[in-house]
């Protein structure tokens, strides 16, 4: 086998592992937010990677997930599960409206980055001006621990839970290239004209990308309110979000299944070594991921899967 | 099965087209010729619903497609092909071609089989596993043609496929040609190479500042005066008679 599956499934396998060797703790959590940055890197990975649609707010999707499930828990009354659903939903529903909006006025390129930057910038001050939404402070769902109530006693379980999320979205960008459906999504990223002369209506397979993407998103969105409990504007649908989404299919390899699982190992390793070294400085995070950016386009920018593929060559 | 009228498209200032009127009949293979700037990409991509038409008709297989998307005339069976390649860059030869058998096939395995049948019937074989990128120009162009026609498409509008081959691959190219169209294809071709024109084309369209100036077979074409002005300049088909007979 090639470099690049045989690190992915490593990585795979020992981050499924990982807790034998770390029931609970730093090492845990840290492991718990790679698998939800690989997650938003997944989704975000078949938008702007397999679609080309770059989104700059992906925190839009991730956001909508979180708020959802957590409105519909505390406010409504809803089961957590039956709110999970709703809230992935949610999300795909807000990316279809909100690709819709753009694909349709034929705008392209950048319009699409640009448009969900501003949605999330005004989700982020929307839930954070109005009570229902935890304004200022956030949302917290109280503590019911139990399966039925998607909280779990044993930090693993929601770990576990989320590693299947992650194998979902290793084999549903497996799937994107073995399908249909991807090859088309493909064909409009490298040439809309072409794409409509064979029949592709790019308009319908970018909004469809949009709600996978979104859904996904969503997903991950999900898992980080069932894990902590909590969610506010920020870490809803701040920046820092929209930033790791796209940084982690960039750094690990763009339009690739692995991509976004190398990229978030990445990534997390590198912030936590930051902070051990230098402590949780506020913005330390974006400005470190900004260097990383920086650091891929420069000198790596096919990203590591390149890197691999380069050696299998 | 194609029937073009009155079709009239500008683009600002300029006049592309001026009331183009044609119509091609089922199973034939019929060339669109004229100088450049004649306006036949445009005609062709008014027809095919890449622009908008400022007044005219487009009837195709008995419908009013008029207006429909691109996407919908493809779905239809009308495909074109661009004078300007437009390769899906990245991709390999095989996959692009798969992406137009992907009109009929779901499944990717039996529209990459697909692909490579089609590669082959084109001489594109050998290239296969190359990005389509790394073809040359010649190579590009059969990949356009071998895209759409993965497409199983009931009438092509193919745009200049020969520009840029030799004499050599024009030859091997015409009766690939002549076999799609005894396949059932219905063929409208824009073609400067002459050679092509006169072995393949049963009728000929001449295309000049955005009208139809003449249109017959291809040996009248060539010889009326009106078109060999239209190509020559103004009087230019007099001087050739005047040379004769000096
Ligand atoms: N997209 C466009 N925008 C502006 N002018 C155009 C456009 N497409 C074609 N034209 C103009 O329309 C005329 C016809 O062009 P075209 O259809 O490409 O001619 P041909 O294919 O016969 O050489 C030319 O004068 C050309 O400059
Ligand atoms: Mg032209």
């Amino acid at each position: 086998m090639r470099w690049v599956p045989r690190a992915g499934i490593a990585v795979l396998l020992l981050a499924g592992m990982l807790p034998l060797a770390f029931p609970s703790g730093f090492v845990l959590t840290a492991a718990t937010l790679m698998l939800l940055t690989t997650i938003l890197g997944q989704s975000w990975n078949i938008l702007g990677g397999y679609g080309g649609q770059s989104s700059f707010g992906h925190a839009l999707f991730y956001g909508t997930g979180a708020f959802t499930t957590a409105l519909l828990q505390v406010r409504f009354g809803w089961n957590a599960w039956a709110a999970a659903a709703a809230a992935i939903v949610a999300g795909a529903l807000v990316g279809a409206v909100a690709g819709a909006l753009v694909f349709r006025q034929g705008l392209r390129g950048s319009y699409f980055a640009l448009v969900t930057l501003a949605f999330a910038e005004i989700a982020r001050v929307a839930v954070s001006s109005f009570d229902i939404t935890g304004g200022g402070f956030g949302l917290l769902v109280p503590l019911h621990r139990g399966a039925a109530a998607f909280q779990f006693a044993d930090p693993r379980v929601p770990y576990w839970i989320a590693w299947l999320v992650v194998l979902f979205g290793v084999m549903l960008a497996f799937g994107l290239e073995r399908s249909r459906f991807g090859a088309r999504l493909v064909a409009v990223r490298e040439n809309e004209d072409a794409a409509r002369a064979l029949g592709i209506a790019p308009v319908r397979v970018k909004t469809a990308a949009a709600a996978l993407s979104a859904g996904l998103a969503a997903t991950a969105g999900v898992l980080y309110l069932q894990i902590f409990l909590f969610i506010d504007a920020a870490n809803g649908f701040g920046v820092a979000v929209s930033v790791q989404a796209l940084l982690g299919p960039i750094l690990g390899g763009l339009a690739t299944p692995w991509g976004p699982l190398f990229g978030a190992l990445a990534l997390r390793v590198v912030a936590e070594l930051v902070h051990a070294v230098l402590g949780s400085l506020p913005g330390i995070d974006l400005a470190i991921f900004g260097v990383i950016l920086i650091l891929i386009l420069r000198f790596a920018p096919g990203g590591i899967a390149a890197i691999g593929a380069r050696r299998d060559a | 099965m194609l029937e073009v009228r009155n079709l009239h498209r500008r683009f600002g200032g300029v006049v592309a087209l001026a009331g183009v009127s044609l119509a091609v009949a089922e199973r034939s293979i019929t060339a669109l010729i004229g100088p450049n700037g004649a306006g036949k990409t445009t005609a062709f991509a008014t027809i095919a619903g890449f622009h908008h038409p400022d007044s005219g008709h487009v009837r195709f297989a008995g419908r009013d497609i008029t207006g429909w998307p691109p996407e919908r005339i493809a779905r239809l069976g009308l495909v074109r092909t661009f004078q300007i390649v437009q390769p899906f860059g990245g991709l390999s030869v095989r996959d692009n071609i798969a992406v137009g058998a992907h009109l009929h096939l779901a499944s990717r395995a039996e529209a990459r089989a697909e692909a490579e049948a089609v590669a082959h019937r084109l001489g594109l074989g050998a290239d296969l596993d190359k990005p389509a990128n790394a073809l040359p120009i010649a190579g590009r162009k059969r990949l356009e043609l071998a895209r759409a026609l993965a497409t199983r498409p009931r009438m092509l509008l193919l745009d200049e496929v020969m520009a840029g081959l030799n004499p050599g691959e024009v030859g091997a190219l015409l009766p690939t040609i002549r076999a799609i169209r005894d396949d059932g294809v219905t063929l409208l071709m824009i073609e400067h190479v002459m050679q092509a024109v006169a072995e393949l084309a049963e009728r000929c369209i001449v295309l000049a500042e955005g009208r139809v100036i003449a249109e017959g077979a291809v040996a009248d074409v060539a010889r009326d005066p009106i078109v060999v002005d239209a190509y020559l300049g103004e009087g230019a088909a007099s001087r050739l008679a005047g040379d004769h007979a000096a």
